[in-house]
């Protein structure tokens, strides 16, 4: 007869239940007037489960707030301000959220105002149990004195060209470097994904002119074992490098990293473009392993850029006759699946049809490495030969004087 | 016990009761003038309280409010709940008299265990919180309770409070426990045997009184109004006049957090009149709501089945004698009979006709009905024949929306009221802050959803499901014939149904496992859950208190043929 004792905590539960029912119909009425009943459990909570009722309120209570149309800014805020007093365990966590709420309606002045009040907060050993908020809403504050000082840089740039000149301005856009800077600096050293962060913190760095700084934090950010893999941070490392005139070995050893890690990344064109253009051979060679390996990915199909490299570089060395061998290595684990997945008839027409660049540099590939009489090179020229294109039939020509090629390379 | 004047000649507090309600010292056995003034008989409740009040106040009047006692607060309790009653429709003779009566025969046959310091005892020092423990063993009740932080015991709050002491004044300590002055003595344990007083027996009293006037109320109808609000209940100590503060322990008692329920309210009577030591109830005839024949009637029209049904229901209520007086007349000193529900038994007694003449196997019964749909369309003059299908479905429909909209009540059950309960003056000031923050999230939030504001009460009915002949629809089996699954024998009805399955071949003993049969709806037919499914939503209670039920009728119904048969009998069951 414990089960009876317990129709208080039946009744929430079942009401907790008509709530996430409502919510995931996106019924918000249904969901807010079930809300009001389960509400009272703050006054008995009797939960012995991790998610006790404030806080389930609190997000439930965001949730609808955000979702129910004749809900305002004003209100939220008020009950954002009530949610903080109930837990004080989850204070900053609330304050953290509210002012990611406040950002995405644009309200970045009451953000600032409300992630500054947070940062001031002190609790006992709250404050140091709830460390990691703490960390982050400096960090944020710091975001937020980042985007002022660029809002303020833009300004002093208005009126300089305007001739004008404005002290006080520029006196705020320094204190608010400063305090970005900090700020971000800060956060940038945890281990973790920091993009945006490290991002900003470069761009104040460089506007300054510390670009050692700048080096330091982004080959920090990217070879740090302890941080995350992360491939953007290799591609502002590259882009960074790139900005300042690095040679083309540094940057090759920065892509190399990044096509490790992310063969299919947009940046393997560059890193292909680069690496061509190497005297070394070693260099060349990685170039092929490069482009082959991107078009590998479903995402690089109809990617012209990517075939005329690939197009490029097979065609140098068939002419060269000068390591077929390389192709024939690459060609080696994709003989099995490269055929249906790029140069299947089916193929052969939708390329015509929609991208005739695209099919021209393929068939060049396709007639180099499987034949001239495979389908995709057969159906592409003939529609060239067809269509009177000049261009198609010169292929047609290369292709055919090639043709014992693909035997070596596919032998 | 609240009185606590010394004693001339001893200067003990230490009273008792002489035979003519006089307040007599035991220990000097000094007799006093004063006299008890509920002896007298005339008096009703609420004046008992004032008198009670009174004297109270008289003695010790702090800012904090009175001193009362818990045996006061279910004196109102009581009262309230009687005045919901009577605003019912039930006669004024229940609360002026026969409650009434009945509590102050508890309260005499308990007091020995309320007095002051019975002869020869001393009083145990309780802390607030060994108490609370010392309860009936509860692991997981989630009570407001388990919060009182062990700081709060410091101290021996009740030899500083109330009995022994002669100002009576109530300390701080005690305070901190309970607003009442012996709602920490209420759970010692040695009071068990003397019925202690909870809420749930609020409504064994009211049901008592109810019994013995025989009203047209049966438990379930009085534990429906209960949860639908129309009997306080639920924050009843709302009612409690301003000066009795209510806190710590006295939450534990008067705060209810979850519904009562039927086999605890009946039990618990069962006991009390057995404590009480009242005689044989007035009886139980044919003429009484609560007789079978009566109810069943009643149960009939609300699950929507053919009046015919009725001679079928009297046929076998006669036949197993369960519509003797004897039988169903509450007698609370024999403990050897089992004791009647009368709703129960009623609603069992439907599902056992519909047995014997639909067999309920999953099978025949929808082969009747395919019978009698035959029939009515090729007949549409003379009266229809009832179709088991389309009562499923009528009833399947309306069965499934009902309970839906049960559900969602109780979702939306609110189970706290305007005023604000606090376990110790420490927590006051947390209490009424949180209370203040729920208003103002259940303002937001109502206002948001646009709904109405709470909801109003369902106004009370006895019947929950209605059916109406002019109903165009023909949803309403009333007056539906059973032809189609009739026939005359030697010139009487018997169903054509020949076979019959017993719910159970043996009957459990009811002291080992508390229940004569047990129910799993997977091992039954759907069409027998279906039907247990209707009764439980109608009484409010779980089908396997009315599969038990039916079992006991079975076995009464068939018992010479038992022993002899197998599981699925056939036979002539008339």
């Amino acid at each position: 007869s414990h089960k009876h004792k317990l129709d208080f905590r039946k009744s929430k539960d079942m009401c907790l239940s008509y709530i996430q029912d409502a919510m995931l119909q996106k019924q918000w009425k249904r969901a807010a007037e079930f809300l009001t009943f389960y509400i009272e459990s703050l006054e008995k909570d009797f939960s012995t489960e991790h998610t006790g009722p404030s806080e389930i309120i609190w997000r439930i209570g965001t949730e609808i707030l955000c979702h129910c149309s004749h809900s305002n800014m004003k209100e939220f805020n008020s009950f954002i301000e009530q949610m903080k007093t109930l837990g004080v365990k989850r204070y900053l966590k609330v304050c953290l959220e509210h002012a990611f709420h406040l950002l995405c309606n644009g309200q970045t002045d009451e953000a600032y105002q409300s992630l500054c009040l947070a940062e001031s907060w002190r609790f006992g050993e709250q404050t140091t149990a709830q460390d990691k908020e703490l960390k982050l809403i400096q960090a944020y504050r710091g975001l937020l004195d980042y985007y002022n000082w660029s809002k303020q840089k833009n300004a002093l740039l208005e009126y300089d060209k305007d001739g004008f000149e404005d002290i006080s301005v520029e006196q705020e856009m320094h204190n608010s470097f400063r305090k970005a800077a900090l700020s971000l600096k800060e956060i940038i050293q945890i281990p973790g994904v920091w993009d945006l962060f490290v991002q900003c913190y470069v761009d104040l760095l460089e506007f300054y002119g510390d670009h050692e700084e700048a080096r330091q934090v982004l080959s920090e950010y990217a070879y740090n074992s302890k941080f995350p893999a992360n491939p953007n941070a290799h591609v502002y490392l590259y882009q960074f490098l790139k900005r300042h005139g690095e040679p083309r070995k540094s940057l090759i050893s920065v892509l190399k990293i990044l096509h490790d890690i992310v063969p299919s990344h947009e940046l393997m064109i560059d890193f292909h473009a680069m690496l061509q253009k190497s005297k070394k051979r070693k260099k060349r060679r990685l170039g092929l392993e490069v482009i082959f390996a991107a078009l590998d990915y479903a995402g690089w199909k109809e990617n012209v850029k990517a075939w005329s490299c690939l197009a490029r570089q097979v065609k140098q060395i068939i002419i060269s006759d000068k390591h077929l061998e390389w192709i024939k290595q690459e060609w080696n684990s994709r003989k099995d699946w490269w055929p249906a997945f790029h140069f299947s008839r089916y193929l052969a027409k939708r390329n015509w049809q929609e991208n005739e660049s695209l099919a021209y540099e393929k068939a060049l590939v396709a007639g180099i490495i499987l034949g001239k009489d495979c389908k995709y090179f057969k159906y592409v020229s003939h529609q060239g030969y067809k269509d009177q294109k000049k261009k198609f039939r010169t292929l047609k020509k290369f292709v055919n004087k090639h043709s014992p090629v693909y035997l070596r390379i596919s032998g | 016990e609240d009185y606590h004047e010394h004693c001339a000649q001893c200067s003990e507090v230490n009273w008792g009761l002489t035979d003519g309600g006089r307040f007599y010292c035991r220990t000097c056995h000094n007799v006093t003038e004063r006299t008890r003034e509920f002896v007298n008989s005339a008096v009703t409740l609420n004046t008992r309280i004032q008198t009670i009040s009174k004297g109270l106040r008289k003695q010790e009047k702090n800012d904090e409010g009175w001193e009362w006692y818990v045996c006061e607060g279910f004196q109102f309790v009581l009262t309230k709940q009687a005045e919901a009653l009577e605003v019912l429709g039930v006669c004024p003779q229940m609360k002026d008299e026969i409650l009434c009566n009945f509590w102050r025969r508890y309260l005499q046959k308990s007091q020995q265990a309320y007095c002051n310091r019975p002869a020869g005892e001393s009083i145990k020092v309780l802390s607030g919180c060994e108490s609370s423990t010392d309860m009936d063993s509860e692991p997981e009740r989630p009570s407001l309770l388990h919060l009182l932080p062990l700081s709060e015991s410091d101290g021996d709050p009740l030899t500083d409070c109330s009995f022994g002491s002669s100002t009576g004044k109530v300390s701080e300590s005690t305070s901190v426990c309970s607003g009442s002055v012996d709602g920490s003595l209420h759970f010692r344990k040695n009071q068990k045997d003397k019925l202690r007083m909870s809420m749930p027996m609020t409504l064994s009293f009211c049901y008592m009184a109810l019994l013995w006037l025989r009203e047209s109320m049966t438990l379930s109808d009085l534990l429906r109004f209960v949860v639908e609000g129309h009997i306080p209940y639920l924050n009843v100590f709302q009612c409690f006049p301003e000066k009795m503060k209510l806190y710590g322990l006295d939450l534990k008692i008067f705060c209810v957090e979850s519904w009562p329920v039927y086999e605890e309210v009946h039990d618990k009577m069962l006991h009390l009149a057995a404590f009480l030591e009242l005689p044989r109830f007035p009886d139980i005839t044919d003429s009484c709501f609560l007789h079978p024949d009566m109810l069943c009637m009643k149960y009939l029209m609300e699950a929507n089945l053919p009046d015919e049904l009725h001679n079928w229901t009297c046929r076998v209520v006669k036949k197993i004698h369960i519509g003797e007086a004897d039988f169903l007349t509450f007698v609370p000193e024999n403990k050897s009979t089992r004791k009647v529900k009368y709703d129960v038994l009623a609603a069992a007694v439907i599902v056992v006709v519909l047995k014997l003449l639909f067999l309920l196997d999953d099978n025949y019964e929808w082969l009747l009905s395919d019978f009698a749909e035959e029939r009515n369309k090729n007949n549409k003059e003379d009266g229809p024949y009832f179709e088991f299908k389309k009562w499923y479905k009528v009833i399947k429909n309306s069965l499934d929306m009902e309970q839906r909209k049960m559900d969602e009540e109780r979702a939306k059950c609110l189970w706290r009221c305007e005023k604000p309960l606090f376990y110790s003056a420490k927590k006051k000031s947390k209490a009424l802050k949180r209370r203040q923050i729920v208003v103002n999230l259940q303002h937001q939030f109502g206002k948001l959803s646009g709904s109405r504001q709470s909801a109003e009460k369902p106004n009370p009915s006895s019947f929950q499901l209605n059916w109406s002949e002019e109903n165009t629809e023909g949803s309403c089996f009333h007056g539906h014939s059973l032809k189609g699954i009739l026939q005359e024998k030697c010139g009487l009805l018997t169903a054509m149904n020949p076979d019959y399955w017993l719910c159970t071949v043996k009957l459990c003993t009811e002291k080992f496992c508390g229940h004569l049969a047990h129910y799993r709806d997977l091992d039954f037919p759907a069409s027998y859950h279906f039907v247990l499914r209707l009764f439980s939503f109608l009484l409010r209670i779980q089908p396997s208190y009315i599969h038990e039920e039916v079992c006991a009728i079975e076995h009464k119904l068939f018992n010479k043929k038992l022993y002899k048969k197998p599981k699925y009998s056939t036979g002539q069951r008339k």
